[in-house]
């Protein structure tokens, strides 16, 4: 710590360069924290998905439906426990496209049973088992628009029609929270019965099924399994864990990881450059004044790492300050909260930043320190005649 | 206290087994210095001695290139003889690892330089506190040790100025009062005046003389100056890398 004002003073030395660095530095960090909260919202799906559920669709595509028949068929399948069906209803709320959110007609019971990420309260429960036009939200969602309990929704679907042309009318009996931090709260869930009898067509069709197996080890098993039950019908169905379903959906859009890696690591090349080039320049600058130092007796080591902490000072205040400024971003929620529901800087990520910032300042800044650390005191001290 | 020829090998030795209670301080034993530049060899220092009592106030004069800072670096534990010896109170410092050398110099030598080669970042007080931040005194300690050596210099005042506002005269004592903090044995001075105007050199010149009359301190100063080498207790010439008490014709 008796260094730190000689470390600190040497930063402000040359303020332009010193704060164009940090900002360059800051930004990077932004944009890492942004880049991760966007790969954990995409990421949530899998990341939360049951290792102990599978998920069953139409062979040829996500958007062709199955009957709703399938589900009785498949829980009589050795190794399935549970069955449940969703639908994608696409709902949008006062026919503003830009009020679109996950919207899913379901049965209760069995799909609060299959999905305890959701937690409701009892009573609200209740409330929806006796409530035909009943919904659920997630907390996420009526915080965007900002229902409440007692709320009554209208809304339209451009896939579902409703019979007559109607709006679609639902009262809000629940709001539901996440179990865990990832969880989606911003889904919209109402009863089927309701849903399918009033729909103008698709009457006995569900989109896909959750299915829960009773042993895990028997995952694979089971999805064969049920693929074999449907196979030869008109719907045929393609079984395959939770995980990698929500995986392939995301992958529809690219591998994500991998152009996530990709910007990040042109970012901090970059960045590794512009803290490197500063730190050369100021240990060129500053050749007599480590002279000096090693004259009144700074060792070699004492050097490198004098030199070294300056630039892990540089890089720790830029890169804290970056992250910090992206964590309270992500922390005032989903800035498009359709396409990114779950939208959170995860700790972990956080922890790797804290990493990458001291390696960046290690980079960048031992060849400087190694060149400071050789310099020969004679030759320095000339320097400044 | 100079030897006017090379030693024999065998008083290299006698000079290793030399303590500093035969009044010797420095001990130069025929010292080569030889320098590269490209594939051409530049001997600065040729088996040159010299023996400085504790308590002296010698001046080094010589022409430009003579080797005058070489030997003061030589002496300092900044640079590396080519061959031969040089021992400071007893040790032999030209066989010291670069890390006890720097130790060494941090306790036993204090260096003030032609343009005081002060850090611009900090103020006067963080300049002079510099080399006891190697030691393990508190703040508190050190803050009395640096306002003791400022005070020596008479620069209380300006302790909280930066180099850049004090006029030459005022950052040479700065760099002084920085060379004496950690009560050093030796004090190695290389053109102390150099940079300076006549009253400013006098200043300097007379806080020198103070600090070895009065404070004991052994002072080697480096210079081209007659008037400063005249403040010295005595003065040797450096001349095509020997030394001899006479001046040069």
């Amino acid at each position: 710590m008796r260094f730190l004002v000689l470390v600190w003073n040497n930063l402000k030395r040359k303020k332009l360069r010193t704060s164009l660095t940090l900002l360059s530095i800051f930004v990077a960090f932004v944009l890492f924290g942004l880049l991760c909260s966007i790969r954990e919202a995409f990421m949530a799906g899998v990341s939360m998905a049951g290792a102990d559920r599978l998920v069953v669709r139409h062979k040829v595509s996500l958007i062709m439906n199955l009957p709703v028949t399938y589900g009785p068929r498949m829980e009589r399948i050795p190794g399935v426990e549970s069955a449940v069906h969703w639908t994608w209803f696409n709902a949008i709320y006062q026919d503003e496209p830009k009020n679109f959110f996950g919207s899913f007609p379901v049965n209760p019971e069995p799909f609060l049973a299959m999905h305890s990420e959701y937690l409701l309260p009892e009573d609200q429960k209740q409330a929806w088992l006796k409530t035909r036009t009943g919904a659920i939200v997630g907390r996420t969602l009526t915080q965007r628009f900002g229902w409440k309990i007692g709320d009554r929704v209208p809304l339209t679907s451009p896939i579902w029609p409703r019979k007559g042309d109607q709006a679609w009318e639902f009262e809000i009996v629940g709001i539901y929270d996440g179990a865990q931090k990832g969880t989606d709260t911003s889904g919209f869930f109402f009863r089927y019965d309701y849903f399918d009898e009033a729909r103008a067509r698709g009457e006995g069709t569900v989109g896909w099924y959750f299915v829960r197996v009773t042993d895990v080890n028997r995952v694979a098993e089971v999805a064969n399994a049920i693929d074999a039950e449907f196979a030869n019908s008109p719907y045929e169905t393609k079984t395959e864990p939770e995980g990698a379903f929500a995986q392939g959906f995301i992958q529809q859009m690219g591998n994500f990881t991998t152009i996530l890696i990709g910007i990040l690591s042109a970012v901090f090349f970059t960045i590794l450059l512009v803290a490197g080039n500063t730190m050369a320049q100021a240990v060129r600058e500053r050749t007599g004044e480590l002279g000096v130092l090693k004259a009144v007796g700074f060792s070699n080591g004492l050097v490198l790492a004098l030199v070294l902490a300056e630039s892990c000072l540089i890089t720790a205040v830029g890169g804290l300050a970056g992250l910090g400024a992206a964590w309270l971003f992500a922390a005032r929620g989903s800035p498009i909260p359709a396409i990114l529901p779950v939208f959170y800087l995860p700790t972990e990520n956080v922890i790797l930043g804290v990493g990458l910032v001291f390696a960046l300042g290690l980079v960048a800044g031992i060849l400087p320190a190694l060149q400071a650390m050789r310099l020969q005191i004679a030759v320095a001290l000339r320097k400044t005649d | 206290m100079m030897k006017g020829e090379t030693p024999k090998p065998s008083a290299v030795t006698e000079a290793n087994r030399m303590s500093p209670d035969d009044g010797i301080l420095v001990r130069v034993d025929n010292v080569d210095k030889t320098f590269h530049r490209g594939s051409e060899e530049i001997h600065v220092l040729s088996g040159l001695s010299l023996e400085v009592p504790g308590g002296d106030f010698l001046a080094l004069m010589g022409p430009s290139g003579s080797g005058k800072t070489t030997l003061l670096n030589l002496i300092g534990g900044l640079d590396r003889v080519t061959r031969g010896s040089v021992s400071v109170g007893g040790e032999r410092i030209d066989q010291m690892s670069n890390r006890q050398l720097a130790a060494w110099r941090a306790r036993h030598v204090g260096f003030v330089f032609q343009f005081y080669n002060l850090l611009p970042v900090l103020t006067a007080e963080r300049n002079v506190e510099l080399p006891l931040l190697l030691t393990p005194l508190s703040k508190a300690e050190r803050r009395k040790h640096v306002e003791t050596a400022l005070d020596v210099v008479n620069l209380s005042h300006r302790s909280r100025h930066h180099p850049r506002t004090l006029s030459g005269g005022e950052q040479q004592r700065v760099g002084i009062a920085r060379a004496i903090v950690t009560d050093p044995t030796l004090l190695l001075c290389d053109e102390p005046t150099g940079d300076l105007d006549r009253k400013s050199g006098d200043e300097v010149l007379h806080l020198l003389q103070a600090l070895n009359r009065e404070h004991g301190k052994t002072i080697i100063m480096v210079t081209h100056d007659p008037h400063a080498s005249a403040r010295a207790k005595r003065t040797v010439y450096l001349d095509k890398g020997q030394l001899s008490t006479e001046k040069p014709e």
